[in-house]
């Protein structure tokens, strides 16, 4: 008897199962966004604490009324000029004595800020605010922070601070990490986040 | 003189599908590895506003979502108008956040709590009056980690 060989299996329709299975996937998939501005909200507070006192010309105002409409330190403003204004505020490093501020390039006004260390950004909102803008305005203050600490860990290390905590992250960073962490705490210091958010008003 | 005529009596030949297949698995392990399984249906709006400003969340079962918006076109008529706060499949009260957080605590190991974080995923046309209620629950729980998930963009756009 002849050997016959096996006979060949058709695969013609293996695209068709493929272009099945590929809608299916399509359909189904929801890119999903993982990321955002991460923020850290203070203990609850007991009554009996007192407020810790501040000066007036430590602190920046920057209210968001029920229109949307932005005041910082109130008087209008855009948004867009609010990072350049915040950087201002928080650089200005009008402090003597101790309070001097060796690091700040600001124009020293005696009526702004002493200090990065002692400014606090003061942020008010109404409960009828748009969401999306009180993201814009946190995004834009949380921006002026990182410009400024992006600019003196470039002075003192020679990278952004962008950069610096990309490579705390990176696996593959070859460099001494703890020294890394302890240089990122030293920025951190220098210009803490000291951005407060009242209670909103009804 | 045929030598030369040959190849005028084809008509067009025809292209050849043998690869296509290869081309459509290639497209389909694409998306087969990209896609990440929705935990949650939405039952909500849920169109997220932009900034630049972002840090990525890495651990996924760190992280619990809390969404909130107006329902969505279907639920209407049986949640109303107003901008409404989602836990897992359902509509919740801003009151039965705490009861949440507590029972997603409880799901995860005691050494990781800590770590766990609070993304509010909140639409963009959503009052802060929400947004604040539920910051305000969450301080009352300790939850204080938290993420406002945003889309990627110029914050000005908004």
């Amino acid at each position: 008897m002849a050997r016959r060989s096996a006979p060949e299996v058709n695969a013609g329709s293996m695209a068709d199962i493929a272009f099945l299975l590929l809608i299916f996937f399509l359909v189904t998939t929801t890119i999903e966004t993982d990321s955002g501005i991460s923020r850290k909200l203070p203990p609850p507070q007991e009554d009996e604490v007192e407020p810790p006192i501040l000066k007036e010309k430590n602190i920046f105002v920057v209210e968001l009324n029920k229109n949307n409409d932005l005041l910082v330190e109130e008087a209008p403003m855009e948004l867009g000029d609010l990072r350049e204004a915040a950087v201002k505020f928080l650089d200005n490093g009008g402090g003597k004595g101790e309070d001097a501020c060796n690091h700040c390039q600001g124009a020293k006004d005696p009526s702004s800020s002493d200090n990065p260390t002692k400014a606090v950004i003061s942020l008010r909102n109404n409960r009828e605010t748009n969401y999306a803008t009180y993201i814009a305005v946190q995004n834009e203050l949380v921006a002026a922070y990182t410009q400024l600490r992006n600019r003196e860990a470039q002075r003192q290390y020679g990278k952004s601070f962008e950069q610096m905590e990309k490579d705390l992250k990176d696996v593959n960073y070859t460099g001494n990490k703890e020294s890394l962490k302890e240089d990122i705490k030293k920025i951190q210091f220098l210009f803490p986040e000291k951005l407060s958010e009242a209670e909103p008003k009804k | 003189m045929s030598k030369f005529n040959k190849k005028k009596s084809g008509e067009l030949p025809a292209i050849s599908t043998a690869s296509l297949p290869d081309i459509v698995f290639m497209l389909l392990f694409f998306f087969m590895v990209a896609t990440v399984m929705r935990q949650n249906t939405l039952m909500i709006e849920n169109k997220l506003p932009v900034a630049d400003q972002i840090e990525k969340l890495d651990k996924k079962d760190l992280v619990m979502y809390i969404y909130a918006g107006k329902p969505s076109s279907r639920y209407r008529a049986s949640a109303g108008n107003q901008p409404r706060i989602q836990l897992n499949d359902k509509f919740a009260d801003v009151s039965e956040i705490k009861a949440f957080i507590l029972a997603e605590r409880a799901s995860k190991r005691e050494e990781l709590i800590p770590f766990l974080t609070t993304a509010l995923k909140v639409d963009g046309d959503t009052n802060m009056g929400l947004v604040g209620d539920i910051k305000k629950e969450l301080r009352e729980v300790q939850a204080l980690k938290i993420n406002y998930t945003t889309r990627t963009g110029s914050a000005l756009d908004n």
